[in-house]
């Protein structure tokens, strides 16, 4: 996000033509076209595609003090705590190319981060962890894929708040790290496969874009 | 990789997600997503309900000291060590694992070759050669045990695995899987029960005792 002078708010989705705002003048400043990206994602894409570090503050002070809690609860020494929350948000900002808002919302990346990097510190091991697809850095990303994944997570959060407190403690607690394998329940009341079928979406298409630009 | 039947079961993909999983098991895990584009989508699937518990949580003053050291640390130099790509039949992982090298492989008898990539207080995780027509090795069966073919098939009483399906056997399941004729069949096998070291045996007599 860039904040300009006169409060008129430019989204700054880089290569992405049909959501660029364009700036128009006068009056017509009301109906100046905003993403409809969540707040978090457009942070994140001002992080990877522009660096701005105003934008990762955001995205700290908004993850941050979220993460130092479900860090703690999840077995690490309290001494230990902010140093595991240093560490995975300067591993945001490191890999922030490999973000991919086809695939994975912000929070749900930021999570898979938060996993490895708690046990590559606290067990000192590294955990093993699938091949990366890299995305092609200079694809345009499909805004509507985007946009339903997000509504889909949406759905995904409304789920999470109405389940009966016994099961949402349950579900957290398999989430959280504090259930073995042989503890978890697998049916977790969750709308989980209508958002699989969005990210094989994403998959597919940068599977196929892959071997697009693989054959000459 | 098309064709896969086998995936991994949903308690297995959230203990991997949350970060539960014994190394032994979440390196079969990580091996099997690799190949396997349906269960990257369904662990994405659970990576996002981790990321809403996340977004749902009570947020906890951070200290404003850990704000200005993040913030001062962006432009510090950092490495990340690339890592290890596909080599042949073995996924990323399973050369991360090997730190890059192929297997080495060692005899265990009736043609049977083995490379252990690791074990310990968890278990262990090794690489199996398996010749066709041979049955595969028991590698011990008081836990958990996963196998997941990376080349050639086997068969047990429970069906068929290729190249890329997974079983998971639990000490309830008795079975012999064969190798399927054709190509040797290369599997990488978890198991959580303490690992047996019978390389002193004669090797005709390694079968009886198992592995
Ligand atoms: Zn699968």
């Amino acid at each position: 996000m860039i904040m300009l002078d006169d409060h008129r708010t430019l989204a700054v989705i880089a290569p992405c033509d049909s959501l660029v705002v364009s700036m128009t003048a006068g009056k017509e400043q009301a109906q100046v076209r905003k993403t409809d990206y969540s707040i978090q994602t457009e942070w994140m894409l001002a992080v990877r595609d522009d660096r701005d570090r105003r934008a990762f503050a955001q995205l700290f002070d908004h993850f941050a003090p979220r993460l130092k809690g479900v860090v703690a609860r999840s077995g690490a020494p309290p001494a230990q705590v902010e140093d595991i929350v240093q560490d995975v948000m300067l591993t945001v900002w490191r890999k922030a190319h490999q973000f991919d808002p086809e695939r994975a919302q912000v929070s749900s990346w930021i999570y898979q981060i938060a996993r490895n990097r708690q046990i590559d510190i606290l067990r000192r091991e590294r955990r093993p962890i699938p091949e990366e697809i890299a995305r092609q850095e200079d694809t345009t990303p499909d805004a509507s894929q985007v946009l339903a994944l997000e509504q889909e997570t949406e759905k995904l959060r409304q789920a999470l708040s109405q389940l009966k407190p016994a099961q949402r403690e349950m579900v957290e607690k398999a989430y959280l790290g504090e259930l073995s394998h042989t503890d978890i329940q697998a049916e977790t009341g969750l709308p989980l496969g209508t958002i699989k079928s969005r990210i094989r979406l994403g998959l597919e298409r940068l599977r196929h874009e892959l071997k697009t630009i693989g054959t000459p | 990789m098309t064709g896969i039947t086998h995936h991994i079961p949903d308690n297995l993909l959230i203990a991997y997600a949350a970060g539960t999983l014994p190394n032994p098991f979440a390196l079969v895990v990580a091996a099997h997503v690799s190949l396997c584009d349906d269960c990257r989508a369904r662990l994405a699937a659970h990576e996002a309900a981790g990321g809403a518990i996340i977004e749902q949580s009570a947020p906890q003053e951070v200290s404003a000291s850990l704000r200005d050291r993040v913030l001062d640390a962006l432009d510090a130099p950092f490495e990340m060590p690339a890592p290890q790509p596909r080599h042949g039949v073995y996924p990323g992982p399973v050369m991360e694992a090997l730190k890059g090298h192929p297997p080495k492989w060692k005899p265990i008898g009736m043609g049977n070759r083995q490379c252990i990539i690791d074990h310990g207080a968890e278990g262990s995780v090794r690489l199996l050669w398996i010749a066709p027509g041979q049955a595969v090795p028991d590698h011990g069966h008081n836990g958990l045990e996963l196998t997941l073919v990376l080349q050639g098939a086997f068969a047990d009483e429970t069906g068929r695995f290729g190249p890329g399906d997974l079983e998971v056997a639990d000490a309830d399941l008795e079975h012999t899987p064969i190798a399927a004729e054709g190509a040797p069949c290369i599997c990488l096998a978890a198991t959580d029960a303490a690992l047996k070291f019978n390389s002193f045996l004669p090797r005709m007599l390694q079968p009886l005792f198992r592995i």
